[in-house]
């Protein structure tokens, strides 16, 4: 089971992305060059956070047009499974592959601390080994991380249950003073319509050791128990819209991995 | 491809010219002796920068030298682009602190920017991998929108860098006194780790080895930097030119590649072109080496057409290297360069005649041995003496602040204090921030000393900021060891042992005796501190001629201190973290009430002798921590400094991951309530630690010849601060003495939106 990580220039969170699957739950990862073609056999693929090439124009908006994204989005499309975290989020709305943007923060400054975020569906590759309502406290760190749609969109959103991580207080409750960013509908994270392709915006590949918090480590305990359960890596075939109960199913919860239980609060 | 320099007009080299280059008529001589000829004008620019305060050190040598710098722990001392220690199993810790004041106060985003990224290169031309940045920042009151514009620019600035290069800000103090109204300090702390197998060095040898500019290209801006950072800001001071402006997205491609070239070993040598560009980093690299270094400027590759040989040897272009290359790896140095979408030129070759030559093209324009240019800039010792004025000060009679207060005026003074922006939460600055990215920071901005994880080798690094301008001006070689002893004491508060300095010592116009002699006293403290700690200095930064008309800062020699912690997990966190437990004050509290944050903030006065401070005690309460955390006895370690006791345990009681913590303590003690609850008396500890394990501390800081007192317990999250000291007691809600020092710096910075310049 190897897992790729996509380093554009200027990534700045690929080494903690590379540590998390290494030392923090135990697999292959790789570095994949932003120049390349060539996915090497990854099984999942991960876009870490960072100012790829330099947050030019806008963030993520020259991302999406780099050589190895043309591979990652005929990954997406075939149904693999992809994360993007933060800067990678930003490059997942950029390429169309997720919907809606990431702005300028409502307080137009770059924020960083700790939040906490309540995982609200459990049904895709990257938190299948979380229990709906946990309430994880992981870091934030960014300047445009405010989530804005087209009211459609955050409809449609709502009701295929495409919310995947919300903003909340340390009770679990969506409060404004919990959202740090003016995300609409304290949004932090999303999937696709086939739910294999998540965004978010804080970083729980910083939360994955015992030193900094393992809130994280349930991301990436989903994301190995999925590609076990899904045949030992080879990825599913591609779901069309409409066939995301389907898949839920397929992805069913195993079992908790260790560190989560203890990681998540009441 | 490379641009080709402009055939200047051959310029006369006249009196004034010279004096323009703030070389004096003396120091041309010297010149003449040298060369044994006129200079051309390229030659006059490179002597005017390599000799300028700024690279030469020509006030500040003779006193530097007497600093220690060595120890069995230092690798690099001074004299490298950073200093190195070893901190075990091969592992090595780089680090360097930078200032750029006068780039910031002409144009604070750019000028913070470009600080954090020439700190930056200075650490990872090491070979090290940077792991976190501090800044200590000293501005003027809030109250002036001048002020408010420098801070939110400065911190924008020092952000927007880090956090694109992806190098977390985890730590550094933010001061604000109308001293540095006009003239902010803003130095910046790289630190990196390195594996000392792959240490590298800024040198110029074998000869014939290529010689190559690497990363961005030369432009025109920043010429004369170096000589710019060399004087007073005057009236209306407008250098925006000789600002240079950063590229953090450039920088974190070159830090990939400097790295990588580093890792494959494939350079003999690398240095920054940082102040005075491609002349300061060709010719110091030459003369550590003993070596020449031969340059043809019309192979730069430069930005814009038309530039001439000077302005491409002083450009101050940022994000460029100078790198000699291994025999044979040229080629293999451009692919990597070009891997990381950079470029690389070959300029110029290595030699063994020991000059400095430039050619334009066939022409020789600069032709200066290396060694007299590098090594024998004129230095002064010139004679200091106090200001009248200063001395008044430190005299001045404070004994009636010493007078009884009532309960009321001892609370009223706490929420002024904890409302001052100096002693208030920093959380809306470090917010800006990012403070975990690369996942070291195991303990992050708002604690005494920042904690980073040393690779996965278990163990950790500390490393804390300080400076108090105000104890230094009223009586300077106090103050310094003052600095030195707190940081010192900062870093093992979080269990670490102290072991080395970097030091940035920020001061007037030493041409003045009243500077200068704040200089030579304050850097005498610092050695006594250092000597007395075991802690050497391993490079730094002297920072003149920060005044304006209305006079100098304060003088602030800021010291960043690095320790190492043993086990990480036995890191001691600043604040109270658990119900119950049991408050304890390590150190004496005497009348000391003079120089302190209470008379300033309260009484309006700055006035009194700083506290006493004894080093060789200093050195014995280091120790205990280092012991205590050690042995676990400790459950939170904070020092107390600024605002005295009652702030010190305010601020355990407010920093808490998890929310404020209620407390109830008393000091018995013959001393006045004011000087009791607010006096700043050194070498004092606020701990907490389980009941259980209290014999055990007092009878460790017996040991340890140090005072200690039981002086309350921790309690409930919703609560009060008590604090009774000489008969008064200070008893307010938790939830009102946390507004006001949560708010402190939103409310100056955000409701006055109007940010003017």
């Amino acid at each position: 089971m190897k897992i790729g990580i996509v380093r554009f220039p200027g990534s700045n969170c690929d080494q903690d992305c590379h540590r998390a699957v290494d030392e923090g739950v135990g697999a292959e990862a790789a570095y994949l060059w932003h120049k390349s073609h060539d996915l090497e056999g990854c099984q999942a693929i991960l876009l870490p956070g960072g100012f790829s090439y330099g947050d030019h124009l806008r963030a993520g908006a020259i991302a999406r047009f780099s050589p190895i994204m043309r591979e990652v989005i005929a990954f997406a499309r075939d149904g693999g499974p992809v994360l993007g975290i933060c800067n990678g989020f930003q490059v997942l709305c950029e390429a169309g592959l997720l919907p809606g943007a990431l702005v300028r923060n409502d307080s137009l400054r770059f924020r960083s601390h700790p939040v906490r975020v309540r995982v609200e569906q459990t049904d895709t590759p990257f938190t299948s080994e979380y229990e709906e309502g946990d309430v994880l406290r992981m870091p934030i760190a960014h300047g445009e991380g405010q989530y804005v749609a087209d009211q459609s969109v955050i409809d449609a959103l709502e009701s295929e249950r495409r919310v995947i991580f919300r903003y909340v207080d340390e009770l679990g409750q969506r409060t404004e003073e919990a959202n740090p960013n003016g995300s609409v509908r304290n949004i932090a994270g999303i999937c696709d319509e086939g739910r294999r392709v998540v965004g978010l915006m804080p970083h729980p590949e910083r939360v994955v050791s015992k030193l900094l918090g393992t809130d994280g480590l349930g991301v990436f305990h989903s994301l190995i128990g999925s590609l076990q359960a899904t045949g030992d890596g080879t990825t599913t075939q591609t779901t069309r819209a409409g066939d995301g109960p389907a898949a839920q199913a397929a992805e069913a919860p195993a079992t908790h991995a260790p560190g989560v239980a203890e990681a998540s609060a009441p | 491809m490379s641009g080709s320099a402009t055939r200047a007009p051959v310029i006369e080299i006249t009196p004034e010219l010279v004096a323009d280059h703030g070389l004096s008529p003396d120091e041309y001589e010297q010149i003449l002796e040298i060369l044994g000829r006129e200079p051309t004008f390229p030659e006059l620019g490179v002597f005017s920068a390599m000799w300028s305060e700024h690279c030469g050190y020509k006030n500040s040598r003779p006193h530097l030298e007497t600093l220690p710098t060595e120890g069995p722990l230092v690798v690099q001392g001074p004299g490298e682009n950073a200093g190195v220690i070893d901190a075990g199993d091969g592992w090595g810790v780089a680090f360097k602190i930078e200032s750029h004041n006068h780039p910031s106060a002409v144009e604070p985003y750019q000028g913070a920017a470009t600080g954090s990224g020439g700190i930056l290169r200075d650490v990872f031309t090491m070979g090290a991998r940077p792991i976190a940045i501090l800044d200590s920042l000293h501005f003027g009151s809030l109250d002036s929108p001048r002020s408010r514009y420098l801070l939110d620019g400065v911190v924008r600035g020092v952000g927007d860098y880090g956090n694109c290069v992806g190098v977390p800000t985890v730590g550094g103090e933010a001061i604000f006194d109308p001293s540095y109204e006009r003239n902010p300090i803003i130095n910046v702390m790289c630190i990196g780790i390195l594996r000392l197998d792959d240490l590298m060095r800024g040198k110029a040898e074998g000869v014939g080895n290529a010689v190559m500019a690497v990363g961005a290209r030369t432009g025109r801006d920043g010429i004369h930097g170096a000589t710019f950072a060399s004087v007073e800001l005057d009236e209306g001071s407008d250098s925006r030119p000789q600002v240079q402006v950063g590229d953090p997205f450039t920088e974190k491609l070159l830090l990939e590649a400097s790295l990588e070239l580093i890792g494959r070993d494939l350079l003999v040598g690398i240095q920054d072109m940082g102040a005075a560009g491609l002349t300061s980093s060709g010719t110091e690299m030459a003369a550590r080496s003993g070596s020449g270094i031969d340059i043809d400027v019309a192979l730069v590759p430069v930005r814009e057409q038309g530039m001439t040989p000077y302005e491409i040897l002083l450009s101050e272009s940022q994000e460029r290297m100078l790198l000699v290359a291994k025999p044979g790896c040229e080629s293999s140095v451009a692919d990597v360069l070009s891997k990381w979408d950079l470029e690389a030129a070959v300029v110029g070759r290595v030699t063994d005649d020991g000059f400095f030559r430039v050619r334009d093209g066939g022409e020789v324009v600069v032709e200066i041995p290396v060694q007299p240019l590098v090594n024998e800039c004129p230095t002064y010792t010139r004679e200091g003496v106090e200001d009248p004025e200063v001395r008044r000060l430190r005299e001045l009679d404070i004994a009636e602040y010493s007078a009884p207060i009532s309960d009321q005026e001892a609370a009223d003074a706490l929420l002024t204090l904890l409302d001052s922006p100096s002693l208030a939460s920093c959380r809306w600055i470090y917010e800006q921030y990012d403070t975990t990215v690369g996942t070291n920071t195991v303990v992050g901005p708002g604690s005494d000393a920042a904690v980073l994880r040393l690779a996965d080798s278990g163990r950790g690094i500390a490393a804390s900021l300080d400076c108090n301008g105000r104890y230094v001006y009223l009586e300077p070689r106090r103050g310094a060891k003052i600095a030195m002893a707190e940081a010192a004491r900062n870093v093992a508060c979080s269990g670490a042992r102290p072991v080395a300095i970097t030091n940035c010592l920020n001061f007037g116009n030493p041409l003045k005796p009243g500077t200068y002699y704040h200089f030579a006293e304050a850097v005498a403290g610092l050695g006594e501190g250092c000597r007395a700690l075991s802690t050497p200095v391993t490079g730094g930064n002297v920072s003149f001629y920060n005044e304006t008309p209305d006079g100098a800062v304060y003088p602030t020699p800021v010291i960043g201190m690095i320790g190492l912690l043993e086990h990480l997990d036995r890191v001691v966190p600043s604040c109270f973290r658990t119900p119950g437990s049991t408050v304890v004050l390590v150190g004496e509290t005497g009348d000391e009430l003079g120089a302190s944050e209470y008379l300033a903030a309260c009484h309006g006065v700055v006035g009194g002798a700083p506290p006493q401070i004894d080093l060789e005690e200093a050195r014995r309460l280091v120790d205990f921590l280092v012991e205590a955390a050690e042995r676990r006895l400790v459950l939170s370690a904070h020092d107390c400094a600024e605002g005295g006791l009652a702030v010190a345990l305010a601020e355990c009681s407010l920093g808490g991951p998890d929310g404020p913590l209620a407390v109830e303590a008393e000091l018995r003690t013959d001393v006045p309530a004011a000087a009791a609850l607010y006096g700043e008396s050194q070498s004092r500890v606020v701990l907490s630690c389980d009941p259980e394990t209290v014999e055990e501390i007092v009878a460790l800081a017996a040991e340890r010849g140090l005072p200690v007192a039981v002086i309350g317990s921790v309690g409930p999250p919703d609560g009060r601060f008590r604090l009774a000291a000489a008969g008064v007691q200070i008893d307010l809600e938790l939830d009102r003495i946390h507004d006001v020092y949560r708010s402190a710096l939103p409310r100056r910075m955000e409701k006055q939106a109007g940010l003017t310049t």
